[in-house]
């Protein structure tokens, strides 16, 4: 299962994209509770969100941001069939893509 | 325009673009310069206008600090960048957005927050960099500790 979630809303003119991503964002400083050992860094580093092939965000994350991302932008325009793409890449090279219609 | 941390980011961001218009597998660069506990150094060399048309949506007081929610509109033309910084924070730079021009001045997250610290919205257009700044205190903060 991709582990990122995408929801549009057409409202008026404007299209709201929502996205929450499963991710551990670890920072790589809190330590295991069991084994007193630093669990280590992983976290979202770059993300795209992509409309019909066309970059409209490209984001770069540090280690501040919370666990399980929450991210959400408003769109200009957007009509239903548009497709939205998000893909992310993290700092151990893991990435996901996911792919959305909008209705 | 000389300055040259700017035209570092306006290099930056015409090489991101131009990667991404190629090859959509292909993503942004993330530089760890940024991600350094001097960005705020770095900030502060650089000239910014404070302003008031960038607007924060952030709670007064966050109860726990790992997840703290926030939400950044302007009214402000042209925007190519908005990034998020927590001052305190062992990293200040939460995020770097960049936005199309299909996009409204709009981005909602969440942040980490070790403590209460100040919150600084700095949006970056055509004209230069603009700054907003919000407190938010913090009871149990989110750092593991």
């Amino acid at each position: 299962m991709s582990s990122i979630k995408i929801r549009t809303k057409r409202m008026n003119d404007k299209t709201q994209i929502r996205l929450l991503i499963a991710h551990p964002m670890e920072h790589g400083k809190t330590l295991d509770k069991i084994t007193q050992q630093p669990i280590p860094a992983q976290f979202i580093r770059v993300l795209t969100v992509t409309c019909n092939q066309k970059v409209v965000v490209s984001c770069e994350m540090g280690d501040s941001a919370a666990k399980d991302p929450y991210l959400a932008f408003i769109l200009k325009g957007g009509k239903a069939g548009d497709k939205i793409t998000v893909n992310w890449l993290d700092n151990l090279g893991n990435t996901d893509s996911e792919e959305h219609t909008i209705k | 325009m000389t300055n040259p941390r700017r035209e570092f980011l306006r290099k930056t961001a015409v090489l991101t673009t131009s990667v991404l218009t190629i090859s959509q597998s292909a993503h942004a660069q993330w530089l760890s310069d940024n991600f350094s506990p001097n960005i705020l150094n770095d900030i502060a060399k650089s000239d910014i206008i404070d302003t008031d048309k960038i607007e924060i949506k952030l709670p007064k007081i966050a109860g726990n600090g790992t997840a703290v929610p926030i939400t950044v509109t302007s009214s402000l033309d042209n925007i190519q960048a908005i990034s998020i910084l927590v001052e305190k924070n062992p990293i200040p730079l939460v995020a770097t957005f960049r936005l199309s021009s299909q996009l409204e001045a709009f981005v909602s997250a969440r942040l980490i927050m070790t403590e209460t610290s100040d919150v600084i919205v700095l949006a970056e257009t055509r004209d230069g960099l603009y700054r907003a700044k919000e407190q938010v205190k913090v009871i149990i903060g989110g750092c593991g500790t």
